[in-house]
């Protein structure tokens, strides 16, 4: 993978996620190989924002590295609430890490912490934009699935601040997959999502209900509908219950689905679903960590 | 004199910015930060007949020369202008604008949880695509009304 930084999933190219899949499965069976690899590096993590879950991941990849993680903590507590700019947060903390892991709520953030230092900026999750470590195990998950290649994904939830989903959909544009996003009318993939999907000649299409398209997936990503997009909670209760899974809906499905969520869920998948073949999120998510070891392996090499 | 005078009129020095898109006019001026305030001598033709274009504007500026960066920029909302730079009379330098492949600081992104408006050092930038201009930061697409979003 020739690349300084992890900014954006658009920036990957087919043979770079290959690349990051095949050494984060060869760490997954092997993981004593990984233990010294990185022993004397530290990782930055600047989360401008809470996020446990990813965090977590990405200090254990580091760790089973043998690498160790400074963390900034949370913004309450450091110089960011005195004003100081990220411009120059990324390049203090550059002085103290080999790569710094960043989430931050404005969008770009990443790429422009990038501009201002020499160590490889990873993207944690940059507002509504980007999200590509998550991406890129969503992919290794779909890959010990269903393959990348001639399979039918449905997306639905949230498509239009989901930012896990817009990563996801420019990665897949690179594997022959259908994509189905289903959504209600007022959470559509944003323009600009669409049109780079229209651009690279993916193969998409955009649904408001589920039932037309279950019966024909391989995978089914769910993501979270968040009250706060809108005006009062019926709608909310209306909207959210119409694009929520349970056992009555994985009737319609492929005894093969794959049920897949970037967590935390609320109420949009039962847990009735937990304990069938097709919940495939815990998973997903325990899948982070190779992947991610396989970034910081390819992203802190000197060679 | 005659209104075919008047629009023909010569300046001493400045620049001439013709063919510009019908209508477009003012817009030329505020992207150049042309407001009449600064006492600078600015003509305007607008709805010129043309041959190239049916109908035209002209945008004549007095001591001014506009810069390479300005003429890529005129080049979003004036894709068929020519630029003439003019000194004591004479054309000097005639030419035809081209679309750049990136403009930086010029516009503000409409987005308003781009980076590029959190009070951070960054300037912005935007690629050119043949149908608008789309954020380097955050993807955000402008497509109509480009000098809506003119830095001030
Ligand atoms: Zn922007």
């Amino acid at each position: 993978m020739r690349h300084d930084h992890l900014l954006t999933a658009k920036q990957l190219s087919r043979a770079d996620i290959e690349t990051v899949l095949d050494r984060a499965a060869a760490f997954d069976g092997d993981p004593g190989s990984a233990r010294e690899r990185h022993a004397d590096k530290l990782l930055a993590l600047c989360f401008f924002e809470p996020s446990t879950r990813t965090k977590m991941s990405f200090e254990t990849a580091m760790k089973r590295l043998g690498g160790d993680v400074v963390d900034m903590g949370p913004v309450e507590s450091s110089s960011v609430k005195k004003g100081e700019s990220l411009a120059d947060t990324a390049r203090v903390v550059e002085g103290y890490g080999d790569g710094i892991v960043l989430r931050h709520p404005k969008q770009g953030s990443a790429k422009m912490a990038s501009e201002y230092v020499d160590v490889p900026v990873l993207n944690a999750g940059d507002g509504a934009g980007h999200h590509p470590s998550q991406t890129l195990l969503d992919l290794y998950t779909i890959r010990e699935h269903a393959g990348l290649d001639d399979i039918s994904i449905g997306i639905m939830g949230d498509l239009k601040y989901g930012r896990t989903v817009h990563s996801l959909a420019h990665a897949l544009t690179n594997f022959d997959a259908r994509q189905h996003f289903v959504s209600p009318e007022s959470l559509r993939l944003p323009r600009s999502v669409r049109y780079d999907l229209h651009e690279s000649g993916a193969q998409v299409r955009e649904h408001e209900d589920l039932d037309a398209v279950l019966p024909n997936l391989d995978v089914l990503y769910v993501t979270r509908i968040q009250r706060e997009r809108f005006p009062d909670e019926e709608e909310y209760e209306a909207v959210a219950g119409e694009y929520s899974i349970d056992m009555d809906t994985l009737e319609a499905a492929r005894d093969d689905l794959a049920v897949m969520h970037p967590l935390p869920r609320v109420d949009e998948i039962s847990p009735a679903v937990d304990d069938t073949d097709a919940a495939t999120y815990f998973e997903q998510a325990h899948n982070g960590v190779p992947v991610r070891m396989a970034l910081l392996d390819l992203l802190l090499n000197d060679e | 004199m005659s209104d075919r005078e008047l629009r023909v009129s010569k300046i001493q020095s400045g620049t001439v910015i013709d063919h510009v898109s019908a209508g477009e006019a003012l817009h030329v001026l505020s992207l150049l930060g042309i407001d009449g305030t600064k006492g600078t001598t600015v003509s305007l033709g607008m709805n010129v007949p043309s041959e190239r274009l049916g109908r035209k504007d002209v945008v004549k500026v007095e001591s001014r020369e506009l810069s390479d960066d300005e003429a890529e920029v005129l080049s979003l909302i004036a894709p068929e202008a020519t630029i003439n730079i003019i000194r004591d009379y004479d054309v000097v330098d005639k030419r035809r604008v081209e679309p750049p492949e990136e403009v930086s600081g010029v516009l503000v992104c409409p987005n308003r949880d781009c980076i590029t408006n959190a009070g951070e050092p960054v300037e912005t930038a935007f690629a050119v695509l043949d149908d608008g201009l789309r954020c380097e930061y955050c993807g955000e697409i402008v497509r109509e009304d480009i000098t809506d979003h003119l830095q001030d």
